[in-house]
């Protein structure tokens, strides 16, 4: 059963930069162990954290996709529960909500194409046509008059 | 402004719970009686921001995106201030909260 999974895990910024990489190969290590991919490695860098944690103002970021089983999932989080170095992390399924995205915008691509052919225009956009694509909403000009200032 | 809003809020929130519901025309109806005698609704129609712009995932790393659903006391911003549809607040929520958990965002102003 292969998934696709987001892990972002932040470390402490006490760390060292070869320690940030020794824990992104301890990650891939696991995960290929337990016969998943990485898809994607990103390390965010240094930001400042919204609040601290654990007297840590700031963090490491780093992001990993991963194409594995729920087994493989459980197993990085429960190390990454055990490192002391990582101050926080989050595992993510991600697969089924990219589906759902895909095909929304599928569905709202089609949908512009017939309404654009129904028009007697051809399908797509041309350069240089402004916006046009009227939504149900705009028919509506009730409350259109003044705009409010906030 | 919002002293206005306050004032009129009463009857244009619960005639915009009816026109959610279905019954437009109703509502239509109640807002142009009101706005003969009185001058015209200085209240701009609410629209769900991700429904306008279209943005299909509301993402947790995208903090730039959740900052402004979460003002200075980083409370969540009802829907019925900002016009969010169901859906979408839903899922905003759930990225909000991703968000907080890795301290991209606050729980609570310091």
């Amino acid at each position: 059963m292969n998934r696709k999974y987001e892990l972002v895990y932040v470390v402490s910024p006490d760390a060292t930069d070869d320690q940030v990489t020794e824990l992104q190969t301890q990650v891939e290590g696991i995960v290929q162990r337990l016969e998943g991919q990485i898809e994607k490695t990103d390390n965010w860098g240094r930001r400042k954290l919204a609040y601290e944690i654990g007297h840590h103002k700031e963090g490491t970021y780093v992001l990993h996709v991963i194409n594995g089983s729920g087994e493989l999932m459980k197993e990085i989080d429960r190390r990454l529960k055990v490192f002391d170095l990582v101050i926080r992390h989050l595992v993510v399924r991600v697969d089924e909500d990219e589906r759902i995205v895909e095909r929304r915008k599928s569905i709202r691509t089609e949908a512009s194409r017939r309404r654009r052919v129904a028009r007697g225009l051809p399908p797509d956009r041309q350069p240089g046509e402004g916006q046009k694509e009227l939504d149900d909403d705009d028919q509506d000009d009730r409350f259109d008059a003044v705009e409010d200032v906030r | 402004m919002n002293g206005r809003r306050g004032g009129s809020g009463g009857g244009s929130s619960s005639s915009s719970g009816g026109g959610r519901g279905g019954g437009r025309a109703g509502a239509q109806g109640a807002q142009a009686g009101k706005d003969g005698q009185r001058r015209p609704m200085f209240r701009r129609r609410k629209v769900c921001r991700f429904c306008a712009e279209k943005i299909d995932d509301i993402n947790y790393k995208d903090s730039k995106l959740l900052m402004s659903f979460v003002p200075e006391r980083a409370k969540i911003v009802p829907r019925r201030i900002s016009g969010t549809c169901a859906l979408h607040q839903r899922k905003l929520r759930t990225a909000i909260m991703r968000a907080r958990q890795l301290a991209l965002i606050p729980y609570t102003a310091e």
